[in-house]
């Protein structure tokens, strides 16, 4: 089975992040890592890639030619090939832009199982799957936190607000995987010095037949108009318990209709 | 102010540990090893000095890059990235880096905050500042202020480029030493949780083996320790640290020249120990990088080198420097202090060599390192090149003394010598240590003769004073605790893994204050007391900043997870 | 400015967060519509006219009947271009998240998400999103129709205006991928409580709680708020509490509607782990406490006092 796992570089969590007020984009100069839950999606295909016993593994990013740090640590872990497409022209790309570029990259990899991890931590990325999945034209099981195969067909299971729900799709599929589905492995130090030598391919935007007006702010459809200190939580109360303590936090939750 | 002194020594409780342990012949099968030429521990500027040095030999030496096999050069680093761990504050003096670079770069290729444009000295009271005419030995014109952690980053890079394999997240649990010699390192297991057990996702370490294996790893370096002592390359005198706690601001009006202060907040007379000073250091436009190193032989229970920083923020000269800024960076490290006195007696052993602060290479009144890590590593790097040429064993006995000739003879030893009583005189307290200084210095070190000895920093007996009531508390906007300080260092260490920090646990209770108040990241609390004038003492591991402090002071740090710990970005 | 807002449904009963977002687009003074997807949904119709839905489009199909959101696309996409609907509005969920998205990019329309707000500023629809961990208010825009908003679970309660909207049915064209995923088995409870990160209630307990016992009263507390069951870093160490329920910086991150912090100081590590939450209520003995600074209510106090009475007060209430 051939699977594509989709990930991002995402500003480390160790550097407080913050907002460019310059560009109104997320500052990511910092030092940046694979999206930790993209770990989980790479584990995930390296799993079913080795269950099989043949297969391959290729990682797809959307990014910076730094991006291909995150690259070659999903190398590191086993996966067999990266592809990057890098492009000044992408910059502020959203949702439909994004999904748009990646979707034309996978179409030319022609996978059996597209992975994304399901959130990323930095906000942008995040619903990336459905949007993908509805153009490549094909079904998606988000969320999914155990994965099996039946001929020609994926079965997910994945916890929603009500319950767990078991969604069978026909392969080609697209799945998010939720980071409860397994513990990514660490790379191995022979992993890690191996990763360079594995193919990485860089392709731009016209390689990929993008036109120039679906790429980037041009093929966005949102904008950041303003950036702003959020509201505060709103006043803060703080009591002494003078026996009534309980009754006080049950009115509040009443007030806050919390509790029937 | 009470003045208890007790004759609870940290030394009387050693921790539960062996040098010995760290040392171990290869265990894996030779098919598994990982086989690497020049094997560097330790991604900071001598570790990585060493491997672009040693990249560029290679490059005009194709046929030994050959025989070195698949990998020539390693770098292994414990920390998430080259640069996680590295702190300082800096003043960088650039006399190693343009030796390091010549022909290929400049010092505005590197990233710096630019060149020092002036300076000033203080002596402080809680209330005062008088400007001192800066020593001799603290001019530092033509030297560039940097953030160590950003030039460890750039370093690798180069490091990279010359082809270097740098393998972060690795730690290096044990020397491999065989038939008496250094073979490599065995790296650190992944994935135990925190009684040992092996975890789903458990990784194994490894052994790399190497043709000769350079130790970088900076002050309390894990195998260095272990080496110093396996090899019997003890220095003269003991070796000795000072700890220091640093915060990088944003600030709103630029700071011009650097500053250095002496005297309040530590207090002077001999008896409290308390030697050392702060220093404030303008990164660019809008950057501040402040922060306080005291050594650590002083004996009231109750210092705190993190409180000693809140508290020096609020004296007025500093307040004015932040006043409407933000603190952005925070970060804790110990700085090896015991000078050419405690210099190992041999840098090297059959396929090995030491180099950088691991080695002791650090100025103490000049308070730079940098540059001694950068020559020792280009040293080391043309010692291991020479003995690994065709003909050459770089691990039979004195192979590697060529590297003990070079440094000795170069001016990183002759500036260490220079000053080598320097710091050990202020064990006298600050006024007489401060004439016997000035004396040392307009002598070159001559005067006065005799050398002067000091006690291991763990084996002051302690004392304890009301000196916490003097720390000012945290307002979260001037002053801050030390568990949202841990926060801003960007430590995220996972938290089911091992305990990584050896401790007599039972101890009696001043001991264990001491412990709590010096770590800077509140690692050990106080536990019950255990009936028998002891207490047990708690820990957090995962709040670690691995700086070290408590192996100066009675306990041993030894390394966790790789890719644990802080991740420094502006330090 | 027409505006459609898809309401989700569970057992019979329109879902509170999708009524909500109903509320605040008819409080724009604009004709708002609502969809309902399903099978045998026809009967919700009503409660959507009573909320806020001037015309309520309801498309009654088996093939709408298990919650799977790429048939639902088809129906949204098909109504927005029908009808030329301009402003499509969504409540946080799992299943409306996917969909927002899908039709996005089956419209090529702009999506905005974690919306907390929504405003018409001369005449331009400006959405409000709180962005990174709830540290930053961004103003976000649309550059073309439709535009598509994805608003936080919870941000808005549902009003009753006490109106009937016109009902109108759908016949929906399904696309082939889109009835190529199949649900074989549905919203199965699992025996325990919900999970902690899709729970909208979480008590936590921290090291004031004295002991591990205290864990006991924490968790007939969750219980009777029918919420999930938190514990500090502090206390997960120390063994009182399995690592899986650790909230904070090296744990879970969380945003329930309501968090109970029994016996926690409220330490930045464990803050950054919930403070996104919409209610917090802090319980602890010391006054100075950080999470005092920051919990919606504190009461400083003795959990082991406070806890039980309150937790017999809330079941006394629900009974």
């Amino acid at each position: 089975m051939k699977i594509a796992v989709c990930v991002k570089q995402v500003p480390d969590a160790a550097v407080t992040k913050r907002i460019d007020p310059a560009t109104k984009r997320l500052d990511r100069s910092g030092e940046a890592a694979l999206n930790p839950v993209d770990a989980n999606a790479v584990e995930e295909a390296l799993r079913i890639r080795d269950a099989s016993g043949e297969g391959e593994v290729v990682v797809v990013s959307l990014g910076p030619e730094k991006a291909l740090d995150a690259l070659r640590k999903a190398l590191a872990m086993g996966a067999d090939r990266a592809v990057l497409v890098s492009d000044d022209a992408a910059a502020g790309s959203d949702l439909v832009a994004t999904s748009y570029a990646l979707a034309r990259a996978l179409e030319r990899e022609s996978a059996d199982l597209v992975l994304f991890g399901q959130q990323a931590s930095d906000g942008d990325g995040a619903l990336l799957w459905a949007a993908v999945a509805e153009r490549l034209r094909r079904p998606m099981i988000s969320q999914a936190a155990e994965l099996t195969f039946e001929n020609g067909s994926v079965t997910g299971k994945r916890q929603t607000e009500f319950g767990y729900d078991v969604i069978r799709a026909s392969l080609p599929a697209v799945v998010a995987v939720a980071d409860s589905i397994n513990e990514p492995r660490y790379p191995s130090l022979k992993g890690i010095m191996g990763a360079k030598k594995k193919p990485q391919d860089v392709v731009t935007l016209s390689e990929l037949g993008i036109e120039p007006d679906r790429a980037g702010s041009a093929g966005s459809r949102t904008e950041v108009l303003a950036l702003s200190a959020p509201p505060p939580r709103g006043d803060t109360r703080k009591i002494e318990d003078d026996g009534s303590g309980a009754e006080k936090i049950l009115e509040f939750l009443a007030e806050k209709r919390l509790v029937q | 102010m009470s003045r208890a002194a007790s004759r609870v020594r940290p030394s009387d409780y050693p921790p539960p540990f062996s040098p010995a342990e760290v040392i171990a012949a290869p265990t894996d099968p030779s098919g598994e090893r990982i086989e690497v030429g020049l094997l560097v521990v330790g991604a900071g500027p001598a570790g990585l000095a060493c491997a672009i040095r040693f990249g560029q030999l290679l490059e005009e030496s194709p046929e030994t890059a050959e025989r070195l096999g698949d990998v020539p050069v390693a770098v292994v680093e414990k920390g998430a990235k080259p640069g996680s761990h590295l702190l300082s504050g800096a003043v960088v003096n650039p006399r190693g880096l343009r030796r390091l670079f010549k022909g290929r770069l400049t010092m505005n290729d590197l990233p710096t905050f630019g060149e020092v444009h002036g300076e000033a000295v203080y002596m402080l009271t809680k209330s005062t500042a008088i400007r001192l005419p800066p020593p001799p030995t603290m001019r530092n014109h033509g030297n560039y202020v940097a953030s160590l952690a950003q030039l460890g980053r750039f370093l690798a890079e180069q490091a990279e480029e010359s082809g270097a394999a740098i393998l972060p997240e690795t730690d290096a649990q044990k020397l491999l030493v065989a038939d008496g010699r250094v073979q490599g390192i065995r790296t650190g297991d992944k994935g135990r949780g925190r009684d040992g057990q092996k975890l789903p996702n458990f990784e194994s370490g490894s052994d790399i083996v190497a043709r000769i294996t350079v130790l970088a790893e900076g002050t309390q370096g894990h195998l260095t320790g272990a080496a110093i002592s396996h090899f019997g390359l003890e220095g003269a005198h003991p070796q000795l640290w000072a700890l220091g706690v640093k915060e990088v601001w944003k600030v709103p009006k630029p700071l011009g020249h650097i500053v250095h202060t002496l005297g309040w907040p530590l207090r002077k007379p001999a008896r409290y120990g308390e030697f050392g000073g702060s220093f404030i250091y303008p990164m660019g436009a809008d950057l501040v990088s402040l922060g306080f190193v005291a050594g650590l032989e002083y004996r009231d229970v109750e210092f705190s080198v993190h409180d000693v920083l809140q508290q020096f923020k609020t004296h007025r000269i500093v307040r004015k420097i932040l006043r409407d800024g933000e603190r952005v960076a925070w970060g804790a490290k110990t700085i090896t202090e015991g000078g050419y006195h405690a210099l190992p007696k041999r840098f090297n052993a059959p396929g090995m060599l030491l180099v950088g602060e691991g080695a002791g290479l650090v100025n103490v009144p000049t308070l730079k390192g940098i540059h001694y890590g950068v020559e020792s590593g280009i040293l080391a790097a043309e010692t291991a090149f020479r003995a690994l040429q065709r003909g050459e064993s770089p691990s039979r006995p004195g192979a590697l003394d060529g590297y003990d000739e070079a440094l000795r003879s170069s001016w990183v030893t002759k500036e260490l010598h220079a000053v080598r009583n320097m710091r050990q005189v202020f064990d006298k307290g600050f006024f007489v240590g401060g004439a016997l200084a000035s004396a040392m210095t307009v002598t070159k070190g001559k005067l006065p003769p005799r050398e002067f000895s000091s006690e291991p920093n763990a084996r002051h007996a302690l004392m304890k004073t009301d000196r916490a009531k003097s720390y000012p508390a945290p307002d979260g906007k001037l002053t801050f605790d030390k568990l949202s300080s841990v926060f801003l260092s960007g430590n995220r260490t996972r938290d089911d893994q091992p305990n990584h920090i050896r401790l007599e646990r039972h101890v009696p209770r001043e001991l264990a204050e001491l412990w709590v108040n010096m770590c800077p990241a509140r690692v050990y609390e106080l536990g019950d007391a255990d009936g028998d004038g002891t207490v047990t003492v708690e820990l957090s591991p995962s709040n670690c900043v691995q700086c070290g402090a408590i192996t100066a002071k009675g306990g041993r740090l030894t390394p966790p997870e790789g890719g644990s710990g802080p991740e420094y970005t502006l330090a | 400015m027409t505006t459609l807002v898809f309401l989700e449904h569970h057992e019979g009963e329109l879902q509170k967060g999708s009524l909500g977002v109903l509320g605040k687009a008819a409080g724009l003074g604009h004709p708002v519509s609502g969809i309902i997807l399903g099978s045998g949904v026809e009967g919700l119709a009503a409660d959507a006219g009573r909320y806020g839905a001037a015309t309520v489009y309801v498309a009654d199909d088996l093939r709408l009947e298990a919650p799977l959101p790429q048939p639902r696309v088809d129906a949204l996409a098909q109504l927005v271009e029908e009808k030329g609907i301009e402003t499509v509005l969504f409540a946080q969920s799992i299943l409306s998240a996917d969909i927002a998205a899908a039709l996005a990019a089956r419209l090529d329309a702009g999506l905005n998400w974690q919306l907390v707000d929504l405003e018409e500023q001369d005449g331009v629809l400006v959405g409000k999103q709180s962005a990174l961990g709830d540290s930053v208010l961004v103003d976000v825009g649309w550059t073309s129709t439709p535009r598509l908003g994805l608003f936080r679970a919870g941000v808005f309660d549902p009003v009753e205006t006490g109106g009937a909207g016109t009902l109108e049915r759908l016949d929906v064209r399904f696309e082939e991928h889109s009835l190529l995923a199949e649900m074989l088995e549905q919203a199965h409870e699992e025996t325990s409580g919900p999970s902690i990160e899709d729970a909208s209630v979480i008590v936590a307990g921290g090291r004031g709680l004295g002991a591990p016992e205290g864990f006991g009263m924490v968790e007939e507390l969750a219980k009777a708020l029918g919420g999930a069951v938190g514990a500090t870093r502090a206390v997960v160490d120390a063994g009182w509490y399995p690592y899986a329920s650790q909230v904070g910086q090296t744990g879970k991150n969380v945003s329930p509607a309501l968090y109970v912090a029994c016996g926690i100081s409220g330490a930045i590590q464990h803050k950054v782990g919930m403070q996104g939450s919409k209610v917090i209520v802090a319980i602890n003995k010391d006054p100075n406490a950080p999470i005092f600074e920051f919990a919606d209510l504190g009461v400083v106090g003795d959990v082991n006092q406070i806890v039980p009475k309150l937790t017999e007060l809330v079941r006394a209430r629900s009974s």
